[in-house]
C-alpha cells in the first residue's frame, strides 16, 4: 500500500513519519506515537473529545488525516504540562472538580487552551459558545465552566 | 474534620492522570502480538442464517480468520447472568438488525474492516415484531422457541417463568391489599398512560475488550462495570474454572450502568480461542448502540384517593420493549415494578410488569434502572390527581410520603431518609406557589429507589513495610470517584495522610471479590468492606505490637497512624520492620461484607431522588428551556462533598437530556439514528441558567459515616418533573418524552384545537 511521507512538530518535536494515506490524525498520535491522551468517541466530530490543536487551532483529529498535517505544529494534551507541573489549565480542571470518568477531559482541556489564545477574558456566554461543539455525559457542565473561567483567570495573573 | 479525610472534598485522586492524558483506559493499552477484530454486523432484523461464505474475506490480505456461530462448536455459545439467551456470534439465526454474525479477525483494524465487506450472509427472512404489542399479538414469531438455563440463583427475584412459548422474556408482579376495594372507595380515581422511549447510555469510551490466551489461563482487558460477573460468564463459555479467567478493568470511560455485564468480552475471547494470538474488538458508537440501549417503556397507571387527597389504591401495568436478548432487562423490569408506585403510604397495590422480547438491540441497565420510566409514570400520575382533587401537588405528598422509618413496601427495609424534609427544601428553592404564570412552570417529583443491589463486598489492605498501604477492591472507577472516596475512608481509618494510600481496582485475580459496580452501592458497600479491612488490619498491628513489646493487647492503642503501649509509640513501617527485621514484609485486613446483621435487611438503602425545575416554554415553537434545576442529595453523609454534587448535577443532566432531547428510533426494521449525530445528548448551552445543588446529610445510612448511595437519584424522578412543569407552563399534560420542541409544539396546537401541519400555520 501507498503511503505519504509527513514532517511534523509534535508537542515541539519533530517527527517525521511514513503514513498511510487514509490514516487519521488520531491513529497517527495513539498508535503510532503512542501519544494516547488523544480519545476517539462519536468519529464523526461533534463530540470533541478527539480535540487537538494544529497551528493554534482546534481541530477533530477523528477526522483530520494525518497526511494533512505535514509541515504543521501539532500540539496534543500531553505537550500542555511543564514537567511534573500541570499547566493552569490542567490545575483548574482538577481543582473545580472538572472532571469524572476523564474521557471527554484532554478534548475540553485542549479546546479551553484554544478559547483562552483567542479570547483571555471570556463570558459565561462566550465559554459555552465555543465549547458547544464538546460532549461531556458525566459532569453536568457547570464544574467545567467554572475551570474554564477560573482558567482564564490564573492565565491572566500569570502574565 | 481533618483535611483530606472523610467529609472533606479532596480533589480527585486520579484527576492528574487524567488532565495530562496519563490515565489508562482500556482502549489505550496494547499487548504485544494483538490482533484486530471487526464485527459483521445482520443487516435483517429476523431471518434464518442459510450460508455465511467467508472465503472471500479468509483471502484479504492480513486476515488470520473469519469467526462465526459455526465455529463455536465445544465452547457453551452463548452468554447472559439472568437468562443465557444470547449467542456470542448468531448461531443459526438473527433476532436483530446490528447483531454481530461474524468477526473478522486481521493484523490491523482497517484489513479486519475492509474484509468485513467481503464476509456474504445469505439469509432467510422471518417475520418482524419491533413493539411489545406485534410480539404479545396473536400468531406473532416466537424470538425464541426454548426456554434456556438460567444464570445464578443470586439473581432469582429476576429470573423467569415465562421464556417459552411466549415473547415474554420476563414478568414480574407486585402486589398487597385489594386494589378493587381500594378503588371503589376512592372519591377521585385518576388513569393515565405514559410511553418512555428507547434511551442510550452514550459512555464515551465505546465498549472494547483484548482476550488472551495465556498457559490456560484467559486474560481480559475490557470496559466491564463488573469483571468478576464477566469473569462467570466466560469461565461458562470455555469451561474453565474461575481462577483460570482474569479479567481488568482499567479506567473506564463513563459507565453509567451500560458497562454492566458482558458485553464484547465474549467476542475477543472467542477469536483469541480461534487464532491463539492476543485479540482487541473495539467498537464504534454506532456498534455500541447496537449493543445495548435502555428499555423502551408502556406504563398505564390507576390511583384512587379519598376526597383530603390520600392514597387509597394503585395499579401499576408496565410493558417494556426489551429487544432480542433478555441481557439484565428481567432486573431493569422488577426494578421498575418496585419503584414505579414512589415512596408513598399505599395499603392496596398491584403492579404487574411485562418485558417482551422483540427484534430490536437488546436493552440493559441503564442509570436508574427502571425507576426512570417507573418514576415518569406515577409521579405525573399524582400531579394529575393533584389538579383534580385541588390539592397543591407538594401538599398531596407530603400527606402520602412515608415518614423516617416506615416501610412503603412491606418486608423491607424502613425509610432511611427525611422525603417531607427533602421536599420541602426543593419546593422552597424553587419558590413554589401553586399559581399559574404564562410561559413558565415549576415542577417537581420524587422517587425512592431500592438501590445499593445484593450486599456483598470484599477488600483487603496491605500496610507495607515503609508505613504506606495498599487498598484493592473489585470495584471498578468509571468517573463516579470510587478510587478517590474509597482512599479517603481507609486513609481516616488508618490515621495516615491520604498521599499513603493507594486504590488498586477491579482485577478479578488480584483484587478480591466484588459482585457489582451499580446500583450507588460503592461508597457505601465498598466503603464498609474497605472500613472493617482497616479495623482488621489495625488489630492485627495492636497484636504483634504486644507480642513486640511483651504487653497485653489491651494496652495497646492505635490513633493517627501511632501503635502506642504503655512504654513505646510505633509508627506503621516500625512496627512493620520490627515484626518482620528490617524493612520488609507487610500487614494484611480484609474486609467482608455479606447480608448479615444491619445488612440482612434489603434494600442496602433507598436512594433518594428529590429534584425540581423552573421551565421556560416558548408557545410559539415549543421550545423548552430549564430556568432553574434543585437537586436534593439525601446521601446519608459525604464523604466526599463535591464528587457528591457531581454525581447529583451529572445524572439531573443526564435526566434532562432524556425528558427534552434523547430517544432512539426505529423506523421499520433498524434504528435511523444510531449515532451522536442524531441522537443528541446535553451540551454546555442546554445547561439549566440556574443549579441549586443541596447535599442533606442526616446520617442515617448503613454506610460508613452514616453514608447511603447517590449517583442515580437526580435522574431518577426528573422527566417527571419537567413534564408537569411543561404542563404548569402551557396547560397540557404530556404523555410522552422527549419533550422537544416540535412535541410540545404539537401538544399545544392539539390541545388549541390548532392545525399542526407548519404549511397551514399563517404567518402569526
Amino acid at each position: 500500500m501507498s503511503t505519504v511521507t509527513i514532517d511534523t512538530f509534535v508537542n515541539g518535536q519533530r517527527v517525521t513519519r511514513q503514513v498511510a494515506p487514509r490514516m487519521t490524525l488520531a491513529e497517527f498520535l495513539r498508535d503510532d506515537l503512542g501519544l494516547t491522551g488523544t480519545k476517539v468517541s462519536c468519529e464523526m466530530q461533534v463530540c470533541g473529545a478527539c480535540t487537538v490543536l494544529i497551528d493554534d487551532m482546534p481541530v477533530s483529529a477523528c477526522t483530520y488525516l494525518a497526511a494533512d498535517a505535514d509541515s504543521r505544529r501539532i500540539t496534543t494534551v500531553e505537550g500542555l504540562a511543564h514537567g511534573d507541573e500541570l499547566h493552569p489549565i490542567q490545575a483548574a480542571f482538577v481543582e473545580n472538580f472538572a472532571i469524572q470518568c476523564g474521557f471527554c477531559t484532554p478534548g475540553f482541556v485542549m479546546m479551553t487552551a484554544a478559547l483562552l489564545a483567542e479570547n483571555p477574558a471570556p463570558t459565561a456566554e462566550e465559554v459555552a459558545e465555543y465549547m458547544d461543539g464538546n460532549i461531556c455525559r458525566c459532569t453536568g457542565y457547570k464544574p467545567i465552566l467554572s475551570a474554564v473561567l477560573d482558567a482564564a483567570e490564573r492565565l491572566r495573573g500569570t502574565e | 474534620m481533618i483535611p483530606q479525610r472523610a467529609g472533606s472534598s479532596v480533589y480527585r485522586v486520579d484527576g492528574k492522570d487524567k488532565v495530562t492524558g496519563a490515565a489508562r483506559y482500556a482502549i489505550d493499552i496494547k499487548v504485544p502480538g494483538m490482533l484486530h477484530g471487526h464485527v459483521v454486523r445482520s443487516t435483517r432484523a429476523h431471518a434464518k442464517i442459510v450460508s455465511i461464505d467467508v472465503e472471500e474475506a479468509l483471502s484479504r490480505p492480513g486476515v488470520a480468520a473469519v469467526v462465526t456461530g459455526n465455529d463455536l462448536t465445544g465452547l457453551f455459545p452463548r452468554f447472559g447472568h439472568i437468562i443465557a439467551d444470547h449467542p456470542i456470534l448468531a448461531l443459526d439465526r438473527v433476532r436483530y438488525y446490528g447483531e454481530p454474525v461474524a468477526l473478522v479477525v486481521a493484523r490491523t483494524p482497517y484489513e479486519a474492516a475492509d474484509a468485513a465487506d467481503d464476509v456474504r450472509v445469505h439469509y432467510e427472512d422471518l417475520p418482524v415484531v419491533i413493539t411489545p404489542e406485534e410480539a404479545l399479538a396473536d400468531g406473532a414469531p416466537l424470538l425464541h422457541e426454548t426456554s434456556y438455563d438460567s444464570g445464578d440463583r443470586s439473581f432469582a427475584e429476576a429470573r423467569s417463568e415465562v421464556g417459552a412459548r411466549t415473547n415474554v422474556a420476563h414478568m414480574a408482579v407486585l402486589e398487597w391489599g385489594d386494589v378493587e376495594a381500594g378503588l371503589r372507595e376512592a372519591a377521585v380515581v385518576v388513569e393515565s398512560t405514559v410511553q418512555f422511549p428507547m434511551h442510550y447510555a452514550y459512555a464515551m469510551e465505546p465498549y472494547n475488550a483484548i482476550a488472551s490466551f495465556d498457559n490456560g489461563m484467559l486474560e481480559v482487558i475490557s470496559t466491564a462495570q463488573h469483571p468478576f460477573q464477566v469473569r462467570d460468564d466466560l469461565a461458562r463459555i470455555f469451561s474453565l474454572p474461575l481462577n483460570s479467567v482474569r479479567v481488568r478493568s482499567p479506567l473506564i470511560g463513563g459507565g453509567y450502568g451500560s458497562k454492566s455485564y458482558t458485553k464484547v468480552e465474549p467476542l475477543a475471547a472467542v477469536a483469541a480461542w480461534a487464532t491463539g494470538r492476543p485479540v482487541r474488538v473495539a467498537l464504534d458508537v454506532e456498534g455500541s448502540i447496537h449493543t445495548t440501549r435502555a428499555d423502551s417503556a408502556t406504563i398505564h397507571v390507576r390511583s384512587g384517593f379519598d376526597a383530603d387527597g390520600r392514597i387509597l389504591a394503585r395499579e401499576f401495568d408496565i410493558l417494556f420493549n426489551t429487544g432480542a436478548y433478555a441481557d439484565n432487562g428481567p432486573l431493569v423490569l422488577t426494578k421498575c415494578v418496585h419503584r414505579c408506585f414512589g415512596p408513598y403510604r399505599i395499603p392496596n397495590l398491584r403492579v404487574r410488569g411485562r418485558a417482551v422480547y422483540t427484534n430490536t438491540v437488546p436493552s440493559s441497565s441503564y442509570r436508574g434502572f427502571g425507576a426512570p420510566q417507573g418514576s415518569f409514570a406515577g409521579e405525573t400520575n399524582l400531579d394529575r390527581a393533584a389538579d383534580i382533587l385541588g390539592i397543591d401537588p407538594a401538599q398531596l405528598r407530603r400527606i402520602n410520603l412515608v415518614r423516617p422509618g416506615e416501610k412503603h413496601i412491606p418486608k423491607r427495609r424502613g425509610m432511611d431518609a427525611d422525603l417531607v424534609a427533602d421536599l420541602d427544601i426543593v419546593t422552597s428553592k424553587l419558590g413554589w406557589r401553586n399559581k399559574p404564570t404564562a410561559g413558565r412552570g415549576i415542577g417537581f417529583a420524587c422517587s425512592a429507589s431500592d438501590a445499593g443491589a445484593f450486599p456483598l463486598s470484599t477488600a483487603t489492605v496491605r500496610i507495607l513495610a515503609d508505613g504506606s498501604v495498599l487498598v484493592l477492591t473489585g470495584s471498578t472507577e468509571m468517573g463516579q470517584g470510587s478510587k478517590t472516596a474509597l482512599a479517603q475512608i481507609a486513609a481516616t481509618e488508618l490515621g495516615v495522610p491520604l498521599e499513603k494510600v493507594q486504590v488498586v481496582q477491579s482485577d478479578t485475580a488480584t483484587t478480591p471479590y466484588e459482585r457489582t459496580t451499580g446500583a450507588s452501592r460503592t461508597t457505601t458497600l465498598t466503603g464498609l468492606a474497605v472500613q472493617r479491612a482497616c479495623c482488621d488490619a489495625l488489630s492485627k498491628m495492636e497484636e504483634i505490637a504486644a507480642d513486640v513489646s511483651g504487653c497485653r493487647i489491651e494496652e495497646v492503642k492505635t490513633a493517627e497512624g501511632v501503635v502506642a503501649g504503655p512504654d513505646f509509640e510505633y509508627r506503621f513501617d516500625q512496627l512493620v520492620a520490627e515484626w518482620f527485621g528490617g524493612r520488609q514484609g507487610e500487614i494484611v485486613g480484609h474486609g467482608v461484607v455479606r447480608r448479615a446483621g444491619d445488612l440482612e435487611e434489603l434494600p442496602p438503602f433507598w436512594e433518594i431522588g428529590m429534584v425540581g425545575v423552573e421551565v421556560a416554554v416558548d408557545e410559539e415553537t415549543g421550545l423548552v428551556n430549564v430556568e432553574h434545576l434543585v437537586t436534593v442529595g439525601d446521601v446519608g453523609y459525604a464523604i466526599n462533598p463535591s464528587l457528591v454534587e457531581g454525581q447529583d448535577l451529572g445524572a439531573a443532566t443526564q435526566g434532562l437530556g432524556g425528558a427534552l432531547f434523547e430517544q432512539l428510533i426505529y423506523d421499520g426494521p433498524q434504528l435511523v439514528n444510531p449515532n451522536v449525530v442524531d441522537y443528541r445528548v446535553p451540551r454546555m448551552k442546554d445547561m439549566p441558567r440556574r443549579i441549586s445543588s443541596v447535599i442533606v446529610e442526616r446520617q442515617d445510612g448503613v454506610g460508613p459515616y452514616g453514608a447511603k448511595g447517590g449517583g442515580e437519584g437526580s435522574l431518577n424522578p426528573i422527566a417527571a418533573a419537567v413534564a408537569a412543569a411543561v404542563a404548569r407552563a402551557t396547560g397540557v399534560w404530556p404523555d410522552r418524552l422527549p419533550l422537544t420542541a416540535e412535541t410540545v409544539w404539537g401538544l399545544i396546537r392539539a390541545d388549541r384545537q390548532l392545525p399542526s401541519d407548519t404549511n397551514e400555520v399563517d404567518d402569526a
